[in-house]
């Protein structure tokens, strides 16, 4: 059961993850992005990890994508000059002789490797009580700074959106 | 599914739709959109070597990423709004005042 659940979502994530990079029109990419992003949280259960899980459903597919998909209906661009986007050729060129191999070398290495299969968790393994013990002992000081980045990013996006006002009137 | 390796190509996979996805778009917004998806490549490596080695380490800098894209995409639509409002376009070439 738990097998099949696996490639479901495993599969449901890369789709979308196709679809988000494939689709003209920037307001299905962003739905499939979450469609994507919900399936990574599927995956993320599985990885018994279920803070970082709910996570993932209310940060991400929520709160990120509800604001990607404001951003997106506030521009509303006319559908003539979305329809003639062009895609890079060189970009395509990098993708095929860049891209493709470094994925195949970093799969074919971990498949190659070492890596055990995974073993019996704690019953307290991903809980918020141990998530949250370890951020605020051992992570405390990225935590502080992170705080610090985001208060700056706040006050940057205000600072940047907001419609400039006209001095020398 | 008992098999880190399935779930570490699957973050491969998605890391590189992502890359690819970034050198291709031409639209700004897709661009964006890119990058959350190989940020969330990495978080899922995060959680994966986190289950391998039974530690909630991983999953403590999953929060930090997760916070990190949110600045990230707040910041970054802040821009394009910026940009849209001079330029009605939000193409990637278009955007070429700074070339010398």
């Amino acid at each position: 059961m738990l097998e099949v659940l696996f490639w479901v979502f495993a599969g449901v994530a890369i789709a979308g993850g196709v679809a988000a990079i494939s689709i003209r029109n920037p307001l299905f990419c962003a739905l499939s992005l979450v469609m994507s992003f919900v399936a990574l949280a599927g995956l993320y259960f599985q990885l018994k990890a279920a803070f970082p899980g709910i996570l993932q459903i209310m940060l991400y597919a929520g709160a990120v994508m509800v604001l990607v998909l404001f951003v997106i209906m506030f521009l509303n661009m006319p559908d003539e000059e979305r329809d003639e986007e062009e895609i890079s050729k060189q970009g395509i060129l990098v993708s095929i002789f860049l891209l493709v191999p470094l994925a195949a070398v970093l799969i074919g290495t971990m498949w190659s490797a070492d890596l055990s299969d995974f073993g019996p968790a704690a019953e307290e393994f991903g809980s918020i009580q141990a998530v949250g013990r370890e951020l605020f002992t051992n992570w405390l000081y990225p935590f502080e700074v992170l705080s610090l980045l985001i208060v700056a990013a706040m006050v940057g996006a205000v600072v940047i959106a907001k419609k400039r006002v006209v001095e020398d009137e | 599914m008992n098999d880190p390796r399935c779930y570490l190509t699957v973050a491969v996979i998605l890391f590189t739709l992502g890359m690819a996805g970034f050198l291709i778009r031409r639209n700004i917004l897709v661009v964006l959109l890119s990058i959350e998806l190989m940020l969330n490549a990495g978080a899922l490596t995060l959680l994966t070597f986190s289950r391998v080695w039974v530690s909630n380490a991983g999953h403590a800098f999953f929060f930090l990423v997760i916070a990190l894209a949110a600045a990230e995409s707040a910041v970054g639509l802040a821009l394009i709004i910026a940009v849209f409002r001079l330029r009605h376009k939000v193409d990637t070439d278009d955007l070429a005042e700074l070339k010398g």
